[in-house]
């Protein structure tokens, strides 16, 4: 038993040491040379997928998940702090936890290439691991040079998206209390599809709602590619009319095709110039950078297509893609919480699989989605889609799903409970 | 030697039988616990993983509720005799089946 003990105790300092040299940062986990299941990104779907596969097999099968950023900072609820009524800390959580008490393997690194045929993740810092299953929930990519100039005066700090939640959030704050009241905030929004279809609307609201607080001869301009408001809109434009009116201001139609960051301009393809003082340029998306890279964007190479039973690629066998980065089925939204619907459904398939079960024939995938149209009142889209195996899609259930019927304080309360809630299920 | 009796011959063959059966079912088991759970964990996005809320939640915890309370809830917000915010919408959306599946998982959970 004793000399037992002491053989483990080596190995396992050994593979400490490898450690070391491979990292050097003992915050991170150790970069495995094979992993049953290879996580590409710690979002809300990324973070779902491993945690769920770990607890859906019971612990039995090993997860390494590759996460450049060293904590989690979420999109949901990011507006709020736009507008002033919450922090960076409020949407901040670690990843503590779901290495501690989930034993997933936390490699914090960028992934600089998929070889789906060798079956291998390579990192930035230069090692590969192995896999069996790969999940790739990548999220976004902004594409900067849809519009002219835009990609140099987002790279200035000038002009913010503020899309992908964690320092330009803050940023865009900072702004928007360095403004003169008096001056103008601007958002543009691209065509759909895009990531949280309400999420500009709702930031609209909460930069209206701190302008009437702090700044009330400010305005707030909404300029949107889309034909009219793409989520929850006669909510939004109600609330917008009874509480906002000579603040807001909401133009359809209007797609930015260049940003002049000298004069703070915006130019549209056929409308005239507008100026404001504080930017928000939202560029058209697609999937994450490396799932663009690795072939499986293949839907107007925008969009990775889906096999929506497991969610596996249907360019590459065992690789699952999740959450923003896929080709939506009808009615799907790019949300958080949908992501972390796709995390669960591909976690089981995926143990299922490696596991010599059958697949679930019917899953289902839930979203709610709140928006606040003040630091109090919220506005909620749900809907339920359920896995049709006749047509391989998901499809939502006819007379399922709605909206809120106004704005109100309840679900003020149930949308900060549903944040803290899902950030527990997806990382703690 | 002796042959084997034929009374020993079908034991042995319907003990084999069992075996296999018993293998199957165990299989079979293991499938459905997975799908269930995958199924149940729909809901933990807002009520908690394994049903378990975070402290403070208004949003209630699922874990160890009755399964007859639960079932009847989830019907009452279907059929729209409870009110509610969000739970009337996302019921219209699920089948009786799931509906059972849920509240079995749920009240076999510790709180």
């Amino acid at each position: 038993m004793k000399r037992r003990s002491f053989v483990q105790a080596s190995m396992a300092l050994g593979s400490f040491g490898a450690l070391g040299s491979m990292v050097g940062c003992a915050s991170v986990g150790r970069v495995p040379e094979k992993a049953r299941v290879v996580v590409v990104g710690g979002g809300y779907g990324g973070a779902t997928a491993a945690k769920y596969v770990r607890m859906l097999s019971n612990y039995q099968i090993d997860v390494t998940l590759i996460e450049p950023n060293g904590e989690f900072v979420s999109c949901p609820i990011s507006n709020l702090v736009i507008g002033g009524s919450k922090t960076m800390a409020d949407i901040t959580t670690p990843y503590d936890k779901l290495s501690g008490k989930h034993g997933v393997n936390i490699v914090r690194d960028y992934v600089a290439s998929v070889d789906p045929v060798k079956k291998t993740v390579t990192l930035a810092s230069g090692p590969s691991i192995r896999y069996d299953k790969l999940v790739m929930s990548p999220g976004i990519d902004l594409m900067f040079n849809t519009i002219e100039g835009l990609k140099e005066a987002n790279a200035s700090g000038q002009i913010l998206q503020a899309w992908k939640a964690g320092p330009e959030t803050l940023a865009l704050r900072k702004q928007l209390e360095a403004m003169d009241d008096g001056g103008v905030y601007a958002i543009t929004i691209p065509e759909a599809p895009y990531r949280c279809p309400p999420g500009p609307y709702e930031r609209a609201s909460q930069v209206a709602h701190y302008f009437k607080q702090h700044k009330p001869k400010s305005k707030v301009l909404i300029l949107d590619a889309n034909q009219d408001v793409t989520s929850k809109g006669p909510l939004f434009k109600k609330f917008w009319a009874d509480n906002y009116k000579g603040i807001l201001e909401y133009v359809p139609q209007h797609k930015v095709v260049a940003v002049d960051a000298k004069t703070n301009t915006l130019k549209f393809d056929v409308q005239n110039d507008v100026k404001a003082n504080v930017l928000n340029v939202l560029p058209a998306m697609r999937a994450g950078g490396i799932a663009v890279q690795s072939s499986l964007a293949n839907v107007n190479a925008r969009w990775c297509g889906v096999h929506y039973q497991t969610f596996e690629s249907t360019q590459a066998k065992d690789i699952h893609v999740i959450g923003d980065s896929i080709m939506i089925a009808p009615l799907m939204p790019k949300s958080g919480h949908m992501a972390n619907s796709h995390g669960k459904v591909t976690a089981a398939a995926i143990v299922a699989q490696l596991s010599d079960m059958p697949v679930n024939p019917a899953p289902f995938l839930s979203n709610t989605c709140y928006s606040f149209v003040n630091d109090k009142l919220v506005v909620h889209v749900a809907s339920v889609h359920q896995y049709d195996a006749k047509d391989k899609t998901y499809k939502t259930v006819p007379g399922s799903g709605g909206v809120s019927s106004a704005p109100n304080e309840l679900e003020g309360i149930y949308a900060w409970n549903w944040a803290q809630n899902i950030w527990a299920d997806s990382l703690m | 030697m002796k042959t084997t009796s034929p009374h020993l011959l079908r034991l042995l063959a319907v003990t084999a039988l069992m075996l296999g059966a018993n293998v199957a079912s165990h299989a079979q088991d293991k499938t459905t616990q997975l799908h269930n759970r995958a199924t149940a964990a729909m809901c933990a996005n807002c009520h908690g993983t394994e049903g378990r809320t975070i402290e403070g939640s208004a949003i209630p915890s699922l874990a160890g509720m009755p399964k007859d309370y639960m079932v009847l809830q989830m019907k009452a917000f279907k059929e729209g005799t409870r009110p509610a915010t969000v739970m009337h919408q996302i019921t219209k959306g699920l089948t009786d089946a799931q509906i059972d599946t849920i509240a079995t998982y749920y009240a076999a959970t510790k709180r």
